[in-house]
């Protein structure tokens, strides 16, 4: 069986999944939406307090949750919209310009 | 589920909806999804029936999936058949034995799919009374295929086919009130909710939905950056504002009680949720005041209505 990984625009249509199906679980997380940001979101994790109330309005599941704690962004699936800033009551996102968080 | 929402505690389980989808920057929709998808509990399945749409044509390019559970492909007016269709083969192969454990039936559709197109099939799933919860993601417009109006569209709302200029003032007609329609088919579970705070409001009525034996129906809002025409970045402003307006009422009908989710303190003016937004830039213009005083009329009559009818 083909994997979702060695699918791409060169495939032959002879080695592609019958019907179109894929068979693998949420093998989206492979594709880089990273590169749609304009804006990019610094997390500071000293004036984070783990409130999560950032983590249900991510639109991309880019902030995971580990353990009660939010780690991190997800840089390769967060297009930078900016909901985790708007809606963190405290200064723990920044937004910057441009595509890397500096 | 324990009989307390605790968002710390939900949050910790793995996204039913991954990253790597193709939805905008701020997309109300990938919340709502993500939201609903999160109040199944963790050793449960699903399958997940999309009616063509802005969310089915960005979370299932072949060969990427964003769900981590099963999902089927259906056209823009049989999505709740689809669905109907694979709970019924579903429940049959229960009965003979051959399939076992416990698996939710979930449709996704945005208002296109709900209100116009899919509405037929929807009216005909909840009346046979299969097992399953069609969730309707309102974003007010046929966002996917370019901002059109649909009969979910605001009234004065400007989209590409109520435009605003010398002949027309955006759309002239009234929302459909689709919940009101769902209520009326006596269904066991009807909710109306939005993408909020903490997410105790969205996260309840799902789980009641999911785990409420029959066909069940969730309105939710989900504001769309694009059409709406407002900053990505402000989601949860706008959907609050929906609310404290009672543009947006939260409330659910349980085996024909309703119930009202949410009462504002302090009800906002109608204008306070209508500037943000640019499609409805013009009814802010000298002369166009009478718009927004209809708007304002036409929401408190619904709200009215809907406190006499919860008894709030």
């Amino acid at each position: 069986m083909i994997r979702a990984k060695d699918i791409n625009e060169h495939t032959p249509w002879q080695d592609l999944t019958p019907g179109g199906e894929i068979y693998e679980p949420g093998t989206a997380r492979a594709f880089n939406t990273g590169t749609w940001r304009t804006h990019t979101p610094v997390f500071h994790a000293d004036a984070c307090k783990h409130c999560m109330l950032c983590v249900p309005f991510c639109p991309d599941s880019a902030i995971p949750v580990k353990d009660g704690k939010r780690l991190d962004f997800d840089y390769m699936h967060c297009k930078g919209c900016g909901i985790c800033e708007d809606v963190c009551p405290f200064p723990a996102i920044t937004m910057v310009a441009g595509g890397v968080p500096k | 589920m324990s009989k307390v929402y605790n968002l710390k505690r939900e949050v910790e389980k793995p996204p039913r909806l991954t990253g790597g989808h193709r939805l905008c920057a701020g997309c109300g929709a990938g919340v709502v999804v993500a939201g609903v998808l999160r109040a199944l509990n963790k050793e449960d399945r699903a399958v997940v029936v999309n009616a063509t749409g802005c969310v089915e044509v960005s979370t299932f390019m072949y060969p990427y999936t964003a769900y981590t559970d099963s999902f089927i492909h259906s056209a823009f007016e049989n999505a709740a058949a689809t669905c109907s269709g694979v709970e019924a083969a579903y429940k049959a192969l229960q009965r003979r034995g051959k399939v076992n454990g416990v698996v939710k039936f979930i449709t996704f559709a945005g208002d296109g799919g709900t209100y116009d197109i899919g509405f037929q099939s929807l009216s005909g799933a909840m009346e046979r009374g299969h097992d399953m919860v069609y969730v309707c993601y309102d974003n007010e417009a046929y966002m996917n295929t370019g901002i059109q109006r649909s009969s979910s569209t605001p009234r004065f709302a400007r989209t590409t086919t109520s435009p605003v200029g010398s002949a027309g003032q955006g759309k002239p007609q009234n929302k459909k009130d689709i919940t009101e329609i769902m209520v009326a088919h006596h269904i066991p579970y009807v909710a109306q909710t939005a993408p909020l705070g903490n997410f105790k409001d969205l996260h309840i009525k799902s789980h009641k939905a999911i785990y409420t034996e029959g066909p069940c129906f969730l309105n939710i809002l989900s504001p769309c950056p694009r059409g709406w025409d407002y900053p990505a970045s402000k989601l949860a402003e706008i959907t609050r504002l929906a609310v404290e307006t009672c543009v947006w009422p939260l409330f659910e009908v349980e085996e024909g009680i309703w119930r009202l989710s949410y009462i504002p303190k302090k009800k906002l003016p109608v204008e306070e949720f209508l500037r943000p937004q640019g499609r409805f830039r013009h009814m802010f213009l000298k002369g166009n005041e009478w718009m927004i005083e209809t708007a304002q009329a036409y929401v408190d009559e619904k709200w009215e209505r809907l406190l006499e009818r919860t008894g709030a």
